[in-house]
């Protein structure tokens, strides 16, 4: 489902969703939305005129037959493009059942016990045991109780290189739908198969559970109060139409009220809606709830862990300072030797720079009938004894020691060296052979290519990085500066992580972030959008209100994103929809009243032919540019990281001057096809 | 509610005393010393009569003297008890036969152009002015009828012509009554 | 138009503009609390109507409770000066023993100056008492400023506080609007009225002989110090039927000006106060160019319609360059009477010194429009400034989703309470405006008040529902409204702008004031912005030109095309 991308418009969605959008006519569905349900009624109320003149055999029938037509259109078109932004969501998630509904599940009496029961995977309850073994499917969330298993998570993640699962710690936690690939795992049944996260994402799209999220719901007050206004102007003009002696009939004054009431928003309201959560899917994040998504797009704090993250998450060698007298080939090659049994990165990251920078030969330990010494806590040093040499390396004063000097009396050029390592954030190692001082290694937490970039782009969108780490202020201070995050969290507990967000939003803002460990779990049920990572445990996940399938914590800048685009397509269409009536009045102002005052002829700027054909139009319009936007709304309108001004300038001059031009266009053109086909 | 009948009853009180009395009452008590002609309505007396006010315009009707523009302003127009203008729209039937049947008068009296003021009622009824197109126009007449020379009547016009301060605040006009008066008093024939 | 015609209008505004922005910080010092240059002088009168009131000026209130003391004060404002009109007959100072007003009038009247709006449908000189003139009309137009006032500070307070439950105390802010801001300038602006020509007498009238010989009555009373709160107030009843459009309540250019400045001024002042109160300058410098780009705008087309006359008299022989002089003074020009006209009605002033009647069709349209978006260009004192903020807010609301984040203004996010609070009191005034008209519009009995047939009938009822619901009080005069149905329906709308307005306004200030006030990023669209600025223009003629366009095309923009056609009615 990750890599299956669903063509905008997919004929079998298509059919589907013009069949739904004739279900969904039905009141009590149609109620959900003010202004189509306006809409409708006014539909009904011309439908019944129209019927009472077929009896009574009245003229105009052709022209409020039409009207009748396009205003039952405008409704199908709305629930059309609600239906296939449903239909879109549905074809992810029907694409997941399938490979959850034929799984058999082996269900254990008891955690002890290892005989099993084949049992259907939808019918397991909370707290079941059951055991998956290499090949199996795991049935349902969980968290493994006993064993360890690799799992291959590619079913949800895409990723497909297996990943661990084992009882205890931060990776007990499964996913249903996942595949066992070796040895076995007893698990722990901790969600309903009905409600795990892969449940709960369908319901989401699906519209079952669908609520309005907040911003919807303010963006539909608004759009039922213009509706309200548009009904007060409409049926007031029919008194003061009266005034002048003009009789205006229900008919086209039904036809005025839906060409103002902003049905092109009203319309796609619920589809921007749908689109938004299934956007996210596609980033393989899935949505807990659509407030989450939204309140991604207003984060004004991203928290983020250093290690994994920012940087690569290990301390990698950088550099070789050599004392005087000694050159840094004689520290590299020291290092080298020195950490040839060293399997930690560290170790492996200063072979790494031995060979490759000073390309030193790799040496054959074993033939040189070396013993290694392994690291030890007493000590805090490890090495290599080789012909007679004894190398070793470690920390400053444990090397100093060996030596039998004191950092006092040692090289200045040695002590300089260790210092601004130590200012820098990194960690100094001494090497040394026997009793002379070679010299020294930088370890560095080494940043992650591209990332300072990536905050670069944050800052312009107007959010604010904090670095969480356990490092000491020294060391936090210098990766911050280096990855060009904003402020950082230094020797951070759980608590102090949780400290802070509560800090930040009682200044009023909005936090995200992402964790994967049991003890993040507080701070993500905290902050206001809480990423948790696949990989994390069950109780991480259940605290956040998104869970990242690729497990990577850079994708809450994607997601923050999406919530954005969500936003930024419901305020512009909401501007082309209320812009759009500009051009309306002028079409229909003058037709309506031509009799009366013929001079209102002026106002007939597009010089419509007729006034049947100028109101005609005008609804046709209407009707026709809520199809004409159902992939913009699918779509979303695309963000770009240049600043709240630079992004309204753009919407406004798009949706806000095009929203005021495109009508003039678009009616005069439909009025030439309408006065052409005769149909007015 | 209740708890908040007692500020509201007190305040009104002690509000009312103070900007309905003792603030138009200082006020009137200020005028009255500092300003004591234009606080009492810039009266005009010829003797011991009052004959109107600076700034209330009045009727004339005799050719002697020059006419004031339209009023609206009571029965018979400028009623200084009954301010008002003629309300009609740009485009009533009334307001254009109005202005048809004036433009016409002033034509037949020998009128090549006619000014907008001439014609048309005033706001209040009761505008004092006229422009010095308007004055201009009704030279002739005024001359004729005192038995003056055109030139010297115009000459008044030209004095009594209202400049706009420093060239910029007001507009150029006449006060008709002031203009009147000036004839009645300084120019022979006034008698005639 | 002349350079000189431009120019006139530039010094005034620039005048108002030079003094509003002191005054509006010194405002935000009364309203502070703060020490005062006056404050020895006013601080022990202060204290003592706290003490006779038994005021704790020091206790605020919630929303709830400061809109409940401000609906106390003008229901029982409302009361009493309804009593005094219906029972003046029986009452002292009635020396020319003017008998009760009729209920409908006596609501009408006495809802018009609660409200602000000061709609006459009556001759003052013929029916008032001095009593009610004093004790009654004139103390409202104080207090109807002064509630205002409070409402815009406590309004204001919503945005400058942070997780707030309070708004300040409704009595406190009145006093202090009224005994620091209205009393002191009415004091100023009526001595510098008196010294300009103005009267200010007890006496009731002055008996003249006309050259001619006839007699001339002249009305007379204490003009100054009613035309000095009456324009600082935005209340704009005037003491004479004609308005400031009679020499004595506007003798001459300079008190035209003085009198245009004055009405600007606090509303223009009060954006300042906005401004320094909410801890941002900028903001409300920002809502104060939306206001004046407009402002000016609107006189601009005016001047440029009245200038250009009416077609039908130039082809009736009238000479052209004067412009259209049907209802104006001599006095005051074409720009300075396009610029009154312009400034009373986006004050919610209401008073006149043209007769908007008869205006060219869109010189009389802009005048009922700008009442119809509103009141808000400043708008009156302090109505004019929480307008403009539920405005703000839509705005905001719409921007602020094109740049993908849930809106905030001034650093408060603007969601779905809010947004119901902020419609449900933009739905007032077209309901009322439009809701009115209709039904006057069908009624034949409400048409015989018509002075114009044709569509300059139905202005003159549109521009009357206007004014009321916009709580101007200024009037297409022709309309005779002084009938049961008019005194009751427009009494109605005045009833609804003000209050039925307010109300929600103070919800939705409540809820602003409960919200923290969320640090500004980034990735916020700054409401300081020219931007926004224009995008609050649009807002607000888009949204007013939706609402009423279809109204006035059958108003004001036939009249034009039919004037061009050469039709009368």
């Amino acid at each position: 489902m990750t890599t299956k991308v669903i063509p905008l418009l997919d004929a079998a969605i298509l059919r589907q969703a013009a069949l739904d959008a004739v279900v969904k006519l039905w009141p009590a569905k149609l109620v959900r939305n003010p202004v189509m349900f306006v809409t409708a009624i006014v539909a009904l109320l011309v439908t019944m005129l129209l019927l009472r003149d077929l009896a009574t055999g009245r003229g105009g029938l052709l022209f409020a037959g039409q009207l009748a037509a396009w205003l039952w259109f405008t409704v199908l078109f709305a629930n059309f493009a609600e239906a296939i932004a449903e239909g879109r969501g549905k074809a992810h998630a029907d694409a997941l059942r399938a490979t959850r509904s034929e799984t058999r599940a082996k269900l254990l009496s008891s955690s002890d016990d290892d005989k099993w029961e084949s049992k259907a995977a939808d019918l397991l309850v909370v707290g079941d045991i059951v055991l998956v073994e290499a090949g199996d499917i795991v049935p349902a969330d969980g968290e493994v109780i006993e064993g360890i298993a690799s799992v291959n998570e590619s079913a949800v993640t895409g990723e497909s290189a297996p990943v661990i699962r084992e009882s205890g710690g931060d990776r007990s936690a499964v996913t249903g739908g996942t595949t066992v690939i070796s040895d076995w795992i007893k698990v722990r049944v901790t969600a309903e198969p009905g409600s795990s996260f892969l449940d709960r994402m369908i319901a989401l799209v699906e519209g079952a559970q669908r609520q309005k999220t907040p911003n919807e719901l303010a963006l539909s007050i608004l759009l039922s109060g213009m509706t309200l206004i548009f009904l007060i102007a409409v049926v007031t003009l029919w008194g003061l139409a009266g005034y002048s002696g003009t009789v205006l009939s229900v008919t086209v004054l039904a036809a005025l009220l839906v060409t103002l009431i902003p049905t092109t928003i009203g319309g796609l309201l619920s589809a921007i809606g749908i689109a938004g959560m299934d956007r996210l899917i596609r980033f393989n994040v899935i949505a807990t709830s659509g407030r989450a998504v939204e309140a991604a797009g207003d984060v004004d704090t991203l928290l983020l862990d250093k290690t994994g993250t920012i940087t690569y998450g290990n301390r990698l060698a950088a550099a070789f300072i050599p004392v005087p007298g000694k050159t840094d080939r004689d520290v590299a090659e020291a290092a080298l030797l020195s950490s040839l049994a060293d399997e930690t990165p560290e170790g492996r990251s200063i072979v790494a720079l031995a060979m490759g920078q000073f390309g030193q030969a790799e040496p054959n330990a074993g033939h040189l009938g070396a013993t290694f010494i392994p690291f030890s806590a007493q000590t805090r040093i490890s090495g290599i004894d080789l012909g007679g040499r004894s190398i070793r390396k470690g920390a400053v004063d444990a090397i100093l020691k060996s030596t039998g000097t004191t950092i006092e009396s040692t090289f200045a050029a040695f002590r300089d060296a260790v210092e601004s390592i130590s200012r820098s954030g990194g960690t100094p190692l001494a090497v040394a052979d026997g009793q002379t001082l070679i010299g020294v290694i930088h370890l560095k937490d080494v940043v992650k290519p591209g990332i300072k970039e990536r905050f670069a782009a944050l800052r312009a969108m107007g959010i604010k990085t904090v670095m969480v780490t356990g490092d000491n202020p020294v060391t936090a201070a210098a990766i911050a500066s280096e990855a060009g995050v904003d402020d950082y969290i230094a020797e951070a507990t759980p608590q102090d992580k949780l400290a802070y967000i509560k800090a930040e939003q009682a200044k009023g803002r909005l936090i995200a972030m992402c964790g994967d460990g049991t003890n993040d779990a507080p701070a993500l049920a905290q902050a206001d959008v809480g990423v948790a990572m696949q990989t994390g445990t069950q109780a991480a996940r259940e605290a956040g209100n998104m869970v990242d399938l690729d497990s990577n914590p850079t994708k809450l800048i994607e997601v923050t994103e999406i919530g954005k685009q969500l936003l930024m397509t419901r305020g512009s269409l909401t501007t082309f929809s209320i812009a759009n009536d500009v051009a309306k009045y002028f079409a229909i102002i003058p037709a309506l009243f031509l009799a009366t005052y013929p001079e209102l002829g002026a106002l007939n700027v597009m010089r419509l032919e007729t006034p049947e054909s100028a109101i005609l139009s005008a609804v046709i319009f209407n009707a026709l540019v809520i199809i004409a936007l159902i992939p913009l709304a699918l779509k979303g309108i695309s963000y770009r990281p240049i600043g709240a001004a630079a992004l309204l300038r753009r919407n406004l001059l798009v949706y806000g001057l095009g929203g005021l031009v495109a009508p003039f266009v678009g009616i005069k053109i439909i009025d030439i096809v309408v006065t052409t086909l005769r149909l007015a | 509610m209740l708890n908040h009948l007692r500020p509201a009853l007190v305040l009104l009180a002690l509000f009312t005393m103070l900007t309905g009395v003792v603030y138009p009452l200082a006020m009137t008590g200020l005028a009255q010393v500092m300003q004591p002609s234009a606080a009492n309505g810039s009266i005009l007396m010829r003797g011991h009569v009052a004959v109107g006010s600076a700034l209330i315009g009045q009727s004339f009707t005799s050719d002697r003297y020059f006419r004031p523009r339209p009023s609206a302003a009571g029965q018979n127009g400028y009623d200084a008890a009954s301010s008002s203008g003629s309300n009609l729209g740009p485009i009533s039937k009334k307001l254009i036969e109005r202005v048809e049947g004036d433009v016409a008068a002033l034509r037949r009296a020998g009128a090549s152009v006619v000014p907008a003021d001439a014609v048309t009622a005033s706001a209040s009824g009761l505008d004092p002015h006229i422009s010095a197109a308007f004055a201009a126009l009704q030279v002739t007449r005024v001359a004729a009828a005192r038995n003056l020379p055109e030139t010297r009547v115009r000459a008044l016009v030209q004095a009594l012509t209202k400049r706009p301060m420093l060239g910029l605040i007001g507009e150029p006009r006449l006060n008709v009554l002031e203009l009147n008066l000036a004839l009645d008093a300084g120019l022979p024939g006034g008698a005639g | 138009m002349t350079i000189f015609g431009w120019l006139q209008i530039a010094v005034v505004l620039g005048a108002v503009l030079l003094c509003a922005w002191p005054l509006g910080l010194y405002m935000a010092r009364v309203f502070s609390g703060e020490k005062t240059p006056i404050s020895p002088l006013v601080r022990p009168i202060e204290r003592a109507f706290y003490a006779a009131s038994g005021i704790r000026p020091e206790k605020e209130q919630s929303w709830l409770s400061y809109t409940l003391a401000m609906l106390t004060f003008n229901a029982l404002g409302f009361l009493i000066l309804y009593v005094l009109l219906r029972l003046q007959g029986n009452l002292p100072l009635n020396p020319q023993g003017f008998s009760g007003v009729a209920p409908d009038l006596a609501f009408n009247t006495a809802m018009s100056f609660v409200t602000n709006t000061n709609w006459q449908a009556y001759g003052g000189e013929t029916t008032m008492s001095h009593l009610v003139q004093m004790a009654g009309l004139a103390v409202q137009n104080f207090l109807s400023a002064a509630t205002g006032i409070a409402l815009a500070i406590a309004v204001t307070r919503a945005f400058a506080r942070s997780s707030a439950q309070t708004l300040g105390n409704f009595w406190v802010d009145m006093t202090r609007a009224t005994l620091y801001v209205l009393l002191p300038l009415s004091v100023l602006l009526a001595i510098a009225f008196v010294l300009s020509g103005m009267p200010q007498t007890l006496a009731g009238s002055v008996e003249a002989t006309t050259l001619e010989g006839a007699k001339q009555t002249i009305a007379l009373g204490p003009v100054a110090s009613q035309e000095a709160i009456k324009q600082l107030g935005t209340n704009g009843g005037g003491f004479f039927n004609a308005n400031a459009a009679h020499p004595f309540e506007n003798p001459n250019a300079w008190t035209n000006m003085l009198s245009i400045w004055s009405m600007l001024l606090i509303s223009t002042a009060l954006t300042f106060t906005f401004g320094r109160m909410v801890g941002d300058g900028h903001q409300g410098v920002a809502l104060l160019i939306a206001m004046y780009t407009l402002l000016i705008a609107a006189t601009g087309v005016v001047y440029w319609a009245e200038t250009s006359g009416n077609r039908l008299l130039t082809q009736a022989g009238v000479e052209a360059t004067a412009g259209n002089m049907e209802g104006k003074e001599v006095r005051f020009g074409q720009a300075l009477s396009a610029l009154y006209v312009v400034a009373t009605t986006a004050l919610s002033c209401g008073a006149v010194n043209t007769m908007h009647d008869s205006l060219t069709p869109l010189g009389g349209l802009v005048p009922m429009f700008m009442i119809q978006l509103g009141e808000i260009l400043p708008g009156g004192v302090g109505s004019g400034l929480y307008g403009m903020i539920v405005v703000a807010i839509l705005t905001v609301f719409i921007a602020g989703l094109m740049v993908g984040r849930t809106p905030e203004y001034l650093g408060k996010k603007i969601e779905a309470r809010e947004m119901k609070l902020a419609i449900l009191a933009l739905l007032v005034l077209p309901m009322a405006i439009l809701g009115f008209s209709a039904i006057s519009a069908m009624m034949p009995k409400a048409l015989e008040s018509l002075a114009n047939a044709g569509p300059h009938g139905l202005s003159e009822i549109l521009y009357a529902f206007s004014s009321a619901a916009g709580n101007n009080g200024s009037a297409f005069a022709g309309l005779n409204a002084n009938t049961p149905w008019y005194n009751t329906t427009l009494g109605l709308s005045m009833l609804l702008g003000r209050f039925a307005y307010v109300v929600p306004v103070m919800a939705l200030a409540g809820a602003v004031a409960a919200k923290k006030k969320v640090p500004a990023s980034g990735g916020t669209f700054p409401t300081d912005s020219g931007l926004f600025v224009g995008l609050l223009i649009g807002v607000i003629l888009i949204l007013g030109g939706l609402q009423y366009f279809p109204a006035l095309a059958l108003g004001p923009i036939v009249e034009h095309v039919l004037m061009h056609a050469g039709k009368t009615f």
